[in-house]
Formats: structure tokens, C-alpha cells, sequence
């Protein structure tokens, strides 16, 4: 089922690629030097991992697209990413906080696909899971020094998990798509990585003193590309346009 | 308490065998923290297999007023320098 195969590689492509260019747009403006470099180091392990992913996606489709030409030449309604990643940066909190509930399932994610049926999804995820535990070690940490440091900190982790909360449930939200994956022994089952993404997110949010809610409402359309939130459009109108502006430009 | 973290001066280990060089310093709420931040500030084109960070304040440093009484006596004293011993050799480079 080659589509799917297609499909399901958009999805972990443009989970990178969106929250990968996402974090770079605080490159030159974090609150210190020090996380400015980290969060662009992950921008640029994320794009690498885009890179993969898309390229395979590319090579899968055979239409002779390219791992830039899906990037930079698809419109909204072509994206599968979930909701989560495309959300504007908001504070440093929030960024932080969506970066960890999305590390939390990227590492597990990542850990299956290295015994996947496919030998190059395997090779991508082996060499993708080693920067994804370090993007983990470090957000689940900051998570924790800003959710139990100071009351202004505190408060920014709490209405910052708040609002993601209801963006997290689509990770774990599967289709056609999935099961089909899942039956080819390529991908792994989301419904065994629910359990181990809620354990490393209940561990951190008690050590952060943070509350997690309990409404499991979630906000879904990404991944199926049934419905992007209008932030996607205004994200891909900038990261797209010199592309649109000058067809084929390149340095 | 202030709130600025403290300045962590960084080794980092280039390679098993040699020894930790100061290559910088940074700022961090902890060490842990200081490892992390160096890990992303000074180890992204591989220059390191182990680092080392310690607060700068606790660093004690000779000073610079002392470079006379310090340093001087140890001009012209060719005599503390190996260089009068014939070396074999089958002993090689030392």
C-alpha cells in the first residue's frame, strides 16, 4: 500500500519540518544565549530529520518531487502534521512546554520505528533517535525548573499546559492510515505508545508541580489534513515565500 | 537572591587520552543545567567525548599583582630544564 506508506511519511516529515521551523523563529531572540543555541540545534536536528523523512516520502511517491519540492511547494490542505506543532510560539513557556509534550511522544515514536519492517524507515528512526532523547532530557528538564521555579514561572508552565492539553490527544488519534502501517509491521502501535508518552508526562508535570487537566477532548484535522488551524498559513507564507517568489531559486 | 545564574567556566575532552581544556563559559541555573548548555554551545561540531563545568567563583586564581614575585624567580634557571640529560635513542620522542 504504497499511498499509505506516502501518507504516513508526510506525517512524520511535517511533524519536524513545521515544529522545526517553529522553534527556529526564535533563533537570535530566546530569553538567554545559552537556549537560543539549544532551541536552534533542535531546529536543525529536526530539519535534518525532514530532510530524511520527506526525501524518502519523495522517493516512495516516484512523481520526480523532491524532499524541497514537498516542503516548500505544497500548500495548507497537503500538510499532515498535528495541531500542536503549528500553534505560534506564544512565551517561552509555551514553547517549551508544546516542545516537551511533543518530545515525550517523538522519542517512543522513534524507538519503534528503528524496528520497523522497512530498513530505510529503520535507518532514518535510528539516527533520529538519539537527537530526540537529548531534545527530551532537555525540554522535560526545563519543564521542570520553570514549572517549580518561580510564581510568574509557575503560572506561564500551568495556563501554557492548559491551552496544549487538548492539542496533545491527536498524536495518538489513528486511522487507515495507521492501521494499515501497523499491519505491514512498518509502523508501530500508537496505542502502546499512549502509555509511555502519559508515564514521562505525569512523571515531569508532578515533579513540575503542575497540574494536568483531565478533559481528554482533542483538537484532530492535522495529521488527516481534513482542517490545518489559519496559523499553519501564516507560518508557510513565510517560510515558503522566496520559493513562490523566485521559482527554483537556490544558493 | 540574585536573579542572574551564576558563570560556569567549561573543559571539555577532546579526545580519550588527553586532558580537559578550558574552552569558555556560560551562564545556568545548575550544573546539570551548565553541562546541558555547554553540550549545545560548545559540542556541536564534535569537539568533545567528555565535559567538565565548575562555577567560575570557585575557581581561586593567582593574581596579577603577584606576576613578579610569582613568576620571575624562575627566569634564568636554565638548570630546572631537562635538557642536560642525553636521552637513548631507542627511547624516542618524549
Amino acid at each position: 500500500m504504497p499511498d499509505a506508506l506516502f501518507e504516513y511519511l508526510l506525517r512524520l516529515g511535517d511533524n519536524t519540518l513545521v515544529l522545526g521551523h517553529r522553534i527556529s523563529e526564535w533563533c537570535g531572540k530566546a530569553p538567554i544565549l545559552e537556549e537560543d543555541i539549544a532551541l536552534a540545534n533542535t531546529a536543525l536536528d529536526l530539519m535534518g530529520q525532514t530532510q530524511l523523512w520527506l526525501g524518502l516520502a519523495a522517493e516512495v511517491e516516484s512523481k520526480g518531487r523532491s524532499a524541497d519540492d514537498l516542503a516548500f511547494l505544497r500548500d495548507v490542505w497537503d500538510f499532515r502534521n498535528v495541531l500542536m506543532v503549528e500553534r505560534p510560539n506564544g512565551d517561552f513557556g509555551h514553547t517549551i512546554m508544546r516542545q516537551f509534550l511533543f518530545d515525550a511522544f517523538h522519542l517512543p515514536l522513534l524507538d519503534g520505528l528503528q524496528n520497523s519492517s522497512d530498513q530505510r524507515v529503520a535507518e532514518i528512526a535510528e539516527k533520529s533517535v538519539k537527537e530526540a532523547s537529548y531534545h527530551l532530557e532537555r525540554s522535560a528538564d526545563t519543564v521542570i525548573a520553570l514549572g517549580d521555579g518561580t510564581e510568574e514561572s509557575h503560572r506561564r508552565m500551568q495556563s501554557a499546559l492548559d491551552l496544549l492539553w487538548p492539542f496533545s490527544g491527536e498524536m495518538f488519534l489513528t486511522d487507515a492510515v495507521d492501521d494499515a502501517l501497523l499491519v505491514s509491521g512498518i509502523a508501530p502501535d500508537l496505542s502502546q505508545i499512549k502509555p509511555i508518552w502519559s508515564k514521562t508526562v505525569e512523571k515531569t508535570l508532578r515533579e513540575a508541580t503542575l497540574t494536568t487537566p483531565e478533559d481528554d477532548f482533542a483538537h484532530s484535522g492535522g495529521k488527516t489534513g481534513r482542517q490545518h488551524t489559519e496559523d499553519l498559513g501564516h507560518m508557510l507564507a513565510q517560510m515558503q515565500w522566496l520559493q513562490r517568489a523566485y521559482p527554483g531559486a537556490s544558493w | 537572591m540574585s536573579k542572574e545564574w551564576p558563570l560556569w567556566e567549561v573543559f571539555i575532552r577532546g579526545q580519550h587520552g588527553l586532558s580537559h581544556r578550558h574552552v569558555g563559559s556560560l551562564h545556568a541555573p545548575d550544573a546539570e543545567m551548565a553541562i546541558k548548555n555547554a553540550r549545545d554551545v560548545y559540542t556541536r561540531r564534535n569537539e568533545g567525548v567528555s565535559i567538565w563545568v565548575v562555577e567560575a567563583e570557585r575557581i581561586a586564581a593567582s593574581s596579577p599583582g603577584d606576576k613578579g614575585p610569582f613568576y620571575d624567580p624562575a627566569n634564568s634557571k636554565v638548570y630546572r630544564h631537562p635538557t642536560f640529560f642525553d636521552i637513548p635513542d631507542e627511547i624516542g620522542a618524549m
